[in-house]
């Protein structure tokens, strides 16, 4: 054995990096799956349909029937993005976040490689916050896109000019794009708590089916939640409760009340979950 | 053993995991010697791959300690860890990522593993499983053993100090086991540290040069192979019409000659050999001197796989 001890190699690993090429690689990893992309069309595609449906209908609309701004879709199509915002943040942006979020550890877990990105050693916080990025990046890639195809097919359909707000100001159109692009940041931010209550209950388990099919049936429980009048109390720290409020974003001067309460909420939600995830995952026993 | 305590890439003591009532790792002191190829025997459901899980901090365990490199895990597993490569429990993969992607994947996962070296790292790993011309294939679209082969490269991504492989030649063709053979006598050769469990005998048997035996959760055996096998019980096989006279005369050479099973009109006799006795042909020319009529003789090893049933029990039932 004395040969192969003095031959015996002594690993002298490469420096230690920054550590974010496991980052671009979660996001690689997301943005490549088909079922990432898969959602995202179906995302686009609620602008889409709701534009065709609105220019193929002949009778018009009253103020204030169907959805928030539908009414003013064939005046302006501008307006074609705040509809379908309103139309998707309820159900079908949760149900995409529902999948994205609950995947994240469990999805990992079921196929089987958890075990090795923690050999690697990916380490558990790190992958943690990793996955918690992917998450937000996919929110914030599902409200943009939204935004962008919502922009387009109005623009296609509907005449473009300066926007009447809620509160009776007009604005041009450059300053209605910027608005778009708040609505935008201000949707991806009301999902960040969502998204830190899927990556919680993503380490529960080791079934992604279950992990997404919890986190949106807490999506759909807090909305419920949220019109009941008894409840009124719980209300403002439900994690729902703003997600309509980016209708401020359209008033002259800007209201940015909603979108700083708005954000407090979503910390919390981040914080608490964020914490019960480390603790749940931090001693795990990784048996898949 | 004598090499001192330093000198063991994996160290236990009271190494214990329990699921609930059933303790699946039973207080196992193990000690791994560096620099030696060592098999981790045992039949399915003995614990095996929970032991190893404990070693790389994937599973935290009930009370005991583990050593891995001369550092306690799980606590020192961010340094430790970029020095082992490990396989546990099969190959895991992205299904919807080709080969090299899915080991860039991995890669970008190691703090210590540096991006430029990245590309030429795993085309390497790739070739010395011979990999090479399957590296862009999807791997949902690789056969059970290519994903093994891939599984493996994972393990040999970085130079390791420590190859933790938890049965390596599952589901490959003869050839790809003998791959991997060689290929862990090469790292071996470089002084790499390699611990595989197996439940096949005749691959721990050629090669490993320390192996552990595990039954129900417990260590039932460990030490050098010839250790293992216990080298001063070799045995004299006779087969013979003669059986009577064959134990006679063996037993005048001083062997302690027993009559074994009947194979069609002649009988086996068997006899361990003693290290005075011990050339096979002064037994030989004894035995055909006496008038015994020999059919079949010869003086053999104790097989690996006797001793390995002798100490885990003949029963095919999983124990626990
Ligand atoms: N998560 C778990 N919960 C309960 N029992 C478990 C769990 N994981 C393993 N066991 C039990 O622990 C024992 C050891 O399992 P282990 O996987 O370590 O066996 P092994 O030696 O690797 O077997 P094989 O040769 O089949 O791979 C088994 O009896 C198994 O049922
Ligand atoms: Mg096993």
């Amino acid at each position: 054995m004395s040969s192969s001890e003095s031959a015996r190699i002594e690993v002298i690993p490469d420096r230690r990096t920054a550590g974010w090429d496991l980052l671009w690689s979660e996001l690689s990893v997301l943005f490549r799956r088909r079922r990432t992309w898969a959602m995202l069309a179906a995302v686009a595609l609620i602008p889409i349909l709701l534009a065709i449906a609105v220019r193929l209908s002949t009778s018009t609309l009253a103020a204030g029937e169907g959805p928030p701004f539908l009414s003013r879709v064939t005046q302006n199509g501008l307006f074609v993005g705040f509809t379908s915002m309103v139309v998707a943040i309820p159900l079908f942006l949760p149900l995409t976040i529902g999948v994205v979020a609950g995947d994240t550890i469990a999805g990992e877990a079921g196929q089987g490689t958890l075990r090795y990105l923690l050999v690697a050693p990916a380490g558990r916080v790190r992958l943690l916050l990793v996955k918690y990025a992917g998450a937000a990046a996919f929110c914030l890639a599902a409200a943009l896109i939204l935004t962008v195809a919502g922009l387009l097919i109005g623009a296609a359909l509907f005449p473009v000019g300066p926007v009447t707000l809620l509160s009776g100001d007009v604005i041009s159109v450059p300053e209605a794009l910027l608005r778009s692009l708040l609505v935008a940041a201000y949707v991806s931010l009301s999902l960040l708590g969502l998204s830190a209550i899927g990556l919680f209950i993503s380490t529960l388990t080791d079934v992604p089916v279950g992990a997404m099919a919890a986190t949106v049936v807490v999506s759909v429980v807090a909305q419920i939640l949220d019109i009941l009048p008894q409840l009124a109390w719980l209300h403002p720290w439900l994690f729902s409760h703003y997600w309509l409020g980016f209708a401020d974003l359209l008033r002259q001067p800007l209201d940015w009340a909603s979108f700083g309460t708005n954000a407090v909420v979503q910390l919390c939600y981040i914080v608490i979950f964020g914490a019960l995830a480390y603790s749940r995952f931090a001693t795990k026993n990784i048996q898949s | 053993m004598t090499v001192p305590a330093a000198d063991f890439a994996i160290v236990t003591e009271g190494l214990t995991k329990r699921f609930g009532q059933q303790t699946a790792v039973n207080s196992i002191d193990l000690a791994v010697p560096s620099g030696s190829v060592f098999g981790f025997l045992g039949p399915n459901g003995s614990g095996k791959t929970t032991s190893i899980r404990m070693f790389l901090g994937l599973v935290q365990p009930t009370s005991g300690t583990v050593r891995v490199l001369g550092e306690r895990m799980p606590d020192r597993l961010h340094t430790v860890l970029p020095r082992v490569g490990a396989l546990v429990e099969g190959p895991a993969f992205y299904p919807y990522l080709s080969g090299i992607d899915n080991l860039r994947r991995y890669d970008s996962a190691d703090r210590y593993a540096s991006s430029r070296s990245r590309s030429a790292r795993i085309d390497s790993a790739l070739e010395r499983v011979g990999l090479g011309n399957a590296a862009q294939k999807k791997v949902h679209a690789y056969s059970l053993g290519m994903k093994q082969r891939l599984g493996i490269a994972n393990a040999l991504l970085r130079p390791r100090e420590l190859l933790v492989l938890d049965e390596p030649t599952n589901g490959l063709d003869p050839q790809g086991t003998r791959e991997v053979r060689s290929l862990v006598g090469a790292l071996a050769a470089e002084g790499t540290t390699v611990f595989v469990s197996s439940h096949l005998l005749s691959e721990v048997a050629q090669m490993c040069t320390h192996a552990a035996v595990m039954s129900a959760g417990n260590i039932v055996a460990q030490g050098t192979l010839a250790e293992l096998r216990g080298v001063d019980t070799a045995r004299v096989r006779v087969l013979t019409p003669d059986a009577d006279l064959a134990v006679e005369t063996l037993r005048h050479l001083g062997l302690a000659a027993e009559r074994s099973h009947m194979d069609g009109t002649a009988t086996w006799v068997l006899a361990p050999v003693r290290d005075e006795v011990a050339e096979p042909e002064t037994i030989a020319s004894a035995l055909q001197s006496a008038g015994v009529r020999i059919r079949a003789f010869s003086v053999e090893e104790p097989s690996l796989e006797e001793r390995f049933v002798a100490l885990t029990g003949e029963g095919f039932d999983v124990v626990q």
